[in-house]
């Protein structure tokens, strides 16, 4: 790589320091500060620090509410993640023809990006209230079951992964459309020619060929529903009822903020640290090898 | 033979023209359905934010707007210190996207055009923090923010939040583009790497800047979990966050919803409005800084 380079004994420092200061300060620091607490529980009074080594970790793990929040979380990610991906491949398979207008259909669904998560579960709680809401109005023409979110976790749960999925809905379509837009016309024409039908040639050819927009989707919507869900959970179910949508960040925060178990809430972040390192090492591992087909 | 062959190749022509029709209609339909589904939900909440109480909370659900809109606004205007808030959110937004965008653009600058050491170190170090998201660095912060006197300051709200591998690393490949010969033709003008820097790459850079600015608004105006952690007081709370402050827990506070959804309208507006103004550096944004 040939580059023409400025020479500077101090100046490049300088450039950089800001973001460093800032990395050290916010991220490096709390971050070992969070491993260290880990290893530690507040004393009765609360004035002293207790060493208890893996004791947070071992605690954690035979707490059944955790690892509630954990199986809770798991599933609510894939849900999320599954759900989102599904409609929007299906949706975008059938749009995809060479069709007038396709921008302006996309900035029609996109926009839901913008709202925050913690905002459009406020909308969607709205549309879930068992009281005056419209979705358990027409379902109780349906049906006598009570739609109550306030009282069932499944319906809470459910309400929180159409928020969620809602708000990423424009942003994986807007991807898989781009995507389909650069697979040649002609390779499925010769595979209809060759009697393929629309099912067949969508799972032989489409399907396979976008499996990088796919995967990219796919680490996405997890590292989404893991991590940037703490708003819609705070603003609409607050983790209940009882804990059936507590998720691990909501419960790490509660942990720390409100019941103050220290030790036990930076045991907590630890393991968020292992999970987003995970998905970040998936996501690189495609980026270097864009996923074959 | 061969006019056969044509002829034939003629109606299969004709046939695939049909069907391209059909299935634009086809297609048609199901972009215009989703369009639809999409938006009611904000339909929704528009039409109650026009309604009484009593409209808003009466059965069968009214789906029309009624006349009680400015009354509502008002309201969530006085009671929720939405101009505040807004105010907050709006410095924040602004803070975070300027400010991510100049810290991003000088470090990438120092890790392509120079050579020193410790180069890689820091970027990785960089690259680290993609790691560390808030929620990992929950308990310690608030301690952090203390130590520095910062809870409750535009300084916590902000400042943290300004470091940023994903910019970093959408500058560095940007510059990566640019050919050696601009840097060779300045130097040989006699111009030092910062009047480069702002003449030369700044310059090219702000199809760049306006992407990465539409990506970086919008993050920073919903942050939820931050502000949250980092302001006790309602003055200092942003927008976001202080719309659930209404929503009624338990049952015996009125649900007074036709003014949470004002106030949950003047919250998603700017946000929305940016993208929707920015549409073509947002989806340039978006796709560049998923590379």
């Amino acid at each position: 790589m040939k580059r023409t380079v400025f020479r500077n004994r101090w100046l490049p420092y300088a450039l950089v320091a800001p973001q460093i200061v800032i990395t050290l300060v916010f991220f490096y620091w709390p971050a070992l500060d969070s491993v260290r607490l880990s290893l530690y529980r507040a004393s009765p009074f609360g004035d002293r620090l207790i060493f208890v080594g893996w004791g947070n970790f071992a605690r954690l793990f035979a707490d059944a509410a955790y690892l509630r929040s954990a199986l809770t979380s798991v599933v609510f990610a894939f849900l999320v993640t599954l759900i989102g991906l599904v409609l929007a491949l299906v949706l975008a398979a059938l749009a995809n023809a060479r069709i007038r207008g396709l921008a302006v259909y996309r900035s029609l669904l996109l926009w839901p990006y913008g709202i925050a998560p913690a905002i459009a579960g406020i909308l969607w709680l709205f549309i879930f209230h068992p009281s005056y809401g419209v979705l358990p109005y027409v379902l109780s023409f349906a049906t006598t079951y009570q739609f109550n979110w306030f009282l069932k976790g499944w319906v809470a749960m459910t309400l929180l992964v159409v928020a969620a999925v809602w708000k990423q809905f424009g942003y994986n379509l807007a991807f898989y459309l781009a995507g389909l837009q650069a697979i040649e016309a002609s390779v499925l024409e010769a595979a209809s020619v060759d009697g393929a039908g629309p099912v067949r040639r969508f799972l032989a050819i489409t399907f396979p060929l976008l499996s990088p927009v796919t995967f990219f989707l796919f680490t996405l919507n997890m590292t989404f529903a893991f991590f940037e869900t703490f708003g819609l959970v705070h603003s609409v179910t607050q983790g209940g009822p009882g804990d059936a949508t507590s998720l691990l960040v909501y419960k790490a925060w509660k942990d720390g903020f409100e019941n103050l178990q220290l030790g036990v809430s930076a045991a907590q972040s630890v393991v968020l640290m292992a999970v987003v390192i995970g998905l970040t090492a998936l996501q690189f591992r495609y980026a270097e090898k864009k996923v074959t087909y | 033979m061969a006019r056969v062959l044509e002829r034939a190749a003629g109606v299969t022509v004709a046939r695939a023209r049909g069907r391209r029709d059909r299935s634009g209609l086809v297609a048609h339909a199901i972009l215009l359905g989703s369009v639809v589904v999409l938006a009611f939900p904000l339909y929704y909440a528009l039409v109650i934010s026009t309604q009484t109480v009593g409209e808003a909370t009466s059965l069968p659900p009214r789906l029309l707007p009624s006349t009680a809109m400015l009354d509502n606004y008002v309201q969530a205007w006085q009671r929720a210190q939405m101009g505040r808030l807004l105010f907050n959110s709006a410095v924040v937004a602004l803070a975070i996207a300027v400010g991510k965008i100049v810290i991003s653009m000088l470090s990438a600058f120092a890790i392509v055009y120079f050579d020193f050491r410790g180069k890689q170190l820091v970027f990785w170090m960089i690259f680290v923090t993609l790691m560390l998201p808030v929620p990992v660095r929950i308990v310690s912060t608030f301690e952090v923010m203390t130590r520095l006197g910062w809870v409750n300051t535009y300084w916590a709200l902000t400042v943290p939040l300004m470091a940023s591998a994903t910019g970093t690393f959408l500058f560095r490949q940007f510059y990566r583009t640019i050919p050696d010969s601009l840097a060779e033709a300045a130097q040989l003008d006699g111009a030092g790497p910062l009047r480069f820097l702002w003449s030369i790459l700044l310059p090219l850079s702000t199809a760049n800047i306006a992407a990465l600015f539409v990506i970086l608004f919008v993050y920073g105006w919903n942050e939820y979990l931050w502000p949250l952690m980092v302001t006790t007081t309602v003055e200092m709370r942003t927008a976001v966050v202080g719309v659930e402050s209404l929503v009624p827990r338990g049952g015996s506070q009125l649900a007074e919803w036709n003014v949470i959804m004002a106030a949950a309208i003047m919250v998603l507006l700017p946000p929305v409005a940016v993208i929707v103004l920015m549409q073509r550096w947002f989806v340039k944004g978006l796709i560049e800084s998923e590379k």
